[in-house]
């Protein structure tokens, strides 16, 4: 069947994807040419990358994360990759699977963390053992992994898949809140310091449509399922709203963060208490926290000694906020 | 034409051919959130689906934090 009318804005060919925020329709080749253009803008105007860093990029068997690496790799970057496993059941089982298979395809080298094995807990015993939300104890624990193998590994810098979409949410969210502690550091870098590694997010320019569509358009299988523990929480809550929008007016949500970084970033800049307050050592790991143990070190030290809770007794309950 | 939906994984028969766009709106599926893709190929909005394709339907948003 032949697409009627939509060809290629570059090369007039026939197109595979239709771009409303770009007003513009785009065959497989120019669409990937889209993509790379638009990492390396974002890798520019930040300064996040250059070709002498050693790169981890943390892969969750995801499109985005998946995308990020198979793009930084296209562009040259030395980038290795870091896979956490987090115990939620068959979900983490099948997405270290497409994890494993890319970069074994690709003659890729990933480093593998168990929190089960490594750590004696896994995320939902961790949110039973602390109370919190999946996605809270999920994320604390995958951020002092990621800190912690970037700096073990010799790294010099973190990348992480979040695309326009997450960002955009994350701000939404902030912004609804009036939250100024986490709208100062919402920023696409972050400067290594004292005990943690530079992190940088490449795929701020690109929207998480567009980067399953590189994923499809490349080859490359990746997880497409939810993780189970992810459901109802706000942060798709705020997608959807954005989604919305973006359907009535296409590129609110590329104006909506893009100018933030532009407009809003600069004026609370060193606004963040965080950032600027003494750190001291974990007295368990030694990494930078403000208390006597880190939160990663509180949270392993009672989901460690809880009883192991199947994924099944704590879904639906992933309502938190990053 | 046969289509096969994700999160949860499963299959609707629908009769007739339709654009990509309209068989979007009429599954309530917004186009800013799914790619469709048509025997391994991603197609447009615009793109007319006949009675025997096969498609998938694919959502692209998650929500891991």
């Amino acid at each position: 069947m032949v697409a009627v009318g939509s060809k290629c804005r570059v090369c007039k060919e026939p197109a595979i994807i239709d771009l409303p925020r770009h007003n513009a329709h785009f065959c497989a080749e120019h669409f990937l040419e889209l993509c790379r253009r638009q990492v390396v803008k974002a890798i520019e105007k930040f300064d996040m990358l250059s070709k002498d860093d050693r790169v981890l990029v943390a892969v969750s068997g995801g499109k985005d994360s998946l995308a990020v690496w198979d793009i930084l790799i296209e562009l040259g970057y030395q980038a290795d990759g870091l896979y956490i496993g987090l115990g939620i059941g068959e979900y983490s089982e099948t997405s270290a699977v497409f994890a494993r298979d890319f970069a074994e395809q690709r003659g890729l080298h990933l480093i593998e963390i168990s929190l089960r094995e490594q750590y004696g807990y896994d995320v939902p015993t961790a949110a039973k053992a602390t109370k919190r939300v999946p996605c809270s104890a999920c994320g604390i624990s995958k951020r002092h992994l990621f800190d912690k193998a970037a700096l073990d590994g010799g790294y010099t810098v973190l990348v992480t898949g979040h695309n326009l979409d997450d960002e955009a949410a994350v701000l939404l969210g902030n912004t609804l809140r009036w939250d100024v502690e986490y709208l100062s550091r919402q920023l696409p870098v972050l400067p290594a310091r004292d005990g943690f590694p530079k992190k940088v997010k490449p795929l701020i320019r690109l929207t998480e449509r567009e980067m399953a569509a590189w994923c499809i358009v490349r080859g490359i299988d990746y997880l497409v399922d939810e993780c189970p523990m992810a459901l109802g929480n706000k942060h798709l809550a705020y997608k959807e709203s954005l989604n919305a929008i973006e359907l009535q007016s296409p590129g609110s949500k590329a104006a909506f963060y893009l100018n933030f970084l532009d407009n809003m970033a600069p004026l609370l800049s060193g606004r963040s208490v965080a950032a600027t307050d003494g750190l001291r050592s974990c007295g368990s790991c030694g990494a930078p926290t403000t208390g006597d143990l880190c939160a990663f070190c509180r949270v392993a030290e009672k989901a460690s000694a809880h009883e192991p809770v199947p994924v099944e007794l704590v879904l639906g309950k992933g309502r938190g906020r990053r | 034409m046969k289509v096969l939906l994700r999160n949860p994984r499963r299959e609707l028969e629908i009769t007739g051919k339709r654009s990509v766009n309209a068989l979007l709106a009429e599954l309530q599926m917004p186009r800013e959130s799914h790619l469709v893709i048509r025997n391994g190929t991603l197609v447009p909005g615009d793109t007319e689906l006949a009675a025997d394709d096969v498609v998938e339907i694919r959502p692209v948003i998650s929500g891991g934090c």
